[in-house]
């Protein structure tokens, strides 16, 4: 078990049964009074965030993490299917826990999921993934009157922006951190 | 480039805290105190709910020269000053250090109305001895350090920031959350603030008002949000003292604390304490105010992380 006193940014701990990290700590304490914890907390499942003050004494429990080495297989509805790179298991994820992920996901990407109480919360996707443009529109050279950039949509169904000499069946770096444009990959 | 750059970096703000050390000293001498030195190292603290001595021992590192300075003014020391490092296990953070430096002074005939002007006094001479301007910025706000200063009593500034009563909030165990999230940051802003006539349970070594019994003679100052100073007319009845501490220790036995030896010596010695008030000032958080630093580390040597 936590303490109220063991409290700091990053530590992991388990509220009303979610898993949350704490995102701002200070401790404060009026002349005389109790020592007091203020804290900013997101939830690791929702992403939501919630103000809590904790007094001396309060105790809580460490949320332990599991992280596991899974490949991506495919999707069906919102259900992403993953499986265990050591055991084979397959397992599922669905969309609304994977937040931004699901935009990057491509058959056979290794990727890292996040277990809380052998449930899987989400994803940690490698920093770059190469994905296809499918959709974006045509640029003709020498036209100096657009913008530097132009709308595109990959294989995912994610929308970016790229440089206007990409076309259409091209596969390109994107930078999962971000969301944006790396590079073209030469085929 | 030293290896040690945050320690190198720190230069500047450790030259100003040594001048303000040396105002201190040079006002308080000025004013017919002396300075005295009394242990670090102590059998046991007064007993207080929320205040944790650190284990030295079989005894404990102080975590205020009180018992020891009162003592000495019921000896007939009348107008004594202190500089010394005091102890309080688990606070840490952008405004608290587990070790600590404090200025206490203690000033036997006077009340805890005249102990403010005192303050506040020492505060504007020590400020104009370090080049430190009459209007100074702390954390965004001005803040302007000429007389007179503002004067609010707790049960009015609960009125008017958190619009709750005093006793409501203290009935419902709210007291601290409210002034920590409502109150303090909205003290010291335009001018430093005191704040005063703190509900009795809230003085364990505070006389309480004579026409008033619920509330007790002290105060704190604020500067720009932060808490800097805390100050009391010192209560001399030594019977009521003991009721007092055994409340306190009967608190944190409730709390699961440990509870701390009952100091005889000074329940002894108090009956012979003339009226007096007395005042603890956080030297590190001064330094903090003149600086404009956003944390304690700024204006220490060394944190207990980087040892």
């Amino acid at each position: 078990m936590y303490t109220a006193s063991d409290l700091r940014k990053g530590l992991k701990i388990v509220i009303d049964n979610d898993p949350y990290m704490v995102t701002f700590f200070e401790f404060s304490k009026p002349g005389k009074g109790q020592a007091l914890y203020r804290t900013k907390l997101r939830n690791m499942i929702t992403g939501l965030t919630l103000d809590r003050t904790f007094r001396e004494g309060d105790a809580f429990e460490p949320a332990s993490l599991e992280e596991r080495g899974m490949q991506y297989l495919y999707k069906e509805g919102d259900h992403y299917h993953f499986m265990d790179n050591q055991t084979y298991e397959q397992i599922i994820i669905n969309e609304e826990s994977l937040g931004e992920a699901k935009n990057f996901l491509t058959e056979n990407l290794n990727v890292k999921v996040l277990l809380f109480r052998d449930k899987p919360i989400g994803v940690e996707l490698p920093n770059f993934v190469n994905l296809r443009v499918i959709k974006t529109e045509l640029w003709v050279k020498g036209d100096t009157s657009k913008a530097d950039y132009k709308r595109a949509t990959v294989e995912t169904g994610y929308e970016l922006r790229i440089p206007p000499f990409v076309g259409e069946g091209e596969l390109i770096t994107i930078d999962t951190r971000s969301g944006e444009y790396s590079t073209r990959v030469k085929e | 480039m030293a290896r040690n750059w945050s320690l190198a970096r720190r230069k500047r703000a450790l030259q100003q805290r040594a001048n303000i050390l040396q105002a201190v000293r040079y006002f308080f001498i000025a004013q017919g105190f002396f300075e005295v030195e009394t242990p670090h190292r102590i059998p046991a603290p007064a007993p207080e709910s929320h205040i944790d001595a650190i284990p030295s021992g079989p005894w404990f590192l102080h975590t205020s020269p009180e018992l020891c300075m009162k003592r000495m003014l019921a000896a007939g020391y009348e107008k004594i000053f202190q500089i010394c490092r005091c102890w309080r296990e688990g606070e840490r953070g952008s405004q608290h250090i587990p070790e600590f430096t404090l200025l206490e002074w203690y000033h036997s005939d006077i009340d805890y109305r005249m102990l403010m002007e005192e303050c506040a006094t020492l505060i504007q001479t020590v400020a104009s001895k370090v080049g430190v301007r009459e209007r100074i910025i702390f954390r965004n706000q001005a803040i302007d350090l000429t007389s007179p200063w503002e004067r609010i009593p707790v049960r009015e500034a609960f009125h008017e920031y958190a619009k709750t009563a005093m006793e409501e909030a203290l009935k419902n165990g709210l007291f601290d959350e409210i002034m920590v999230r409502d109150i303090e940051p909205r003290l010291g802003i335009r001018k430093p603030s005191f704040i005063y006539d703190y509900p009795a349970q809230r003085g364990a070594l505070a006389r309480l008002r004579p026409e008033d019994k619920t509330l007790a003679e002290r105060f704190e100052l604020y500067v720009g949000g932060l808490e800097l100073a805390n100050g009391f007319s010192e209560l001399v009845d030594p019977e009521e003292q003991r009721r007092r501490f055994e409340r306190e220790n009967e608190n944190r036995r409730g709390m699961g604390k440990s509870v701390y030896a009952m100091p005889e010596k000074f329940l002894e010695e108090l009956r012979e304490m003339p009226p007096s008030a007395g005042i603890a000032l956080g030297i590190d958080r001064l330094v903090m105010i003149f600086l404009d630093a956003p944390s304690i580390d700024e204006v220490v040597a060394f944190t207990p992380e980087e040892l």
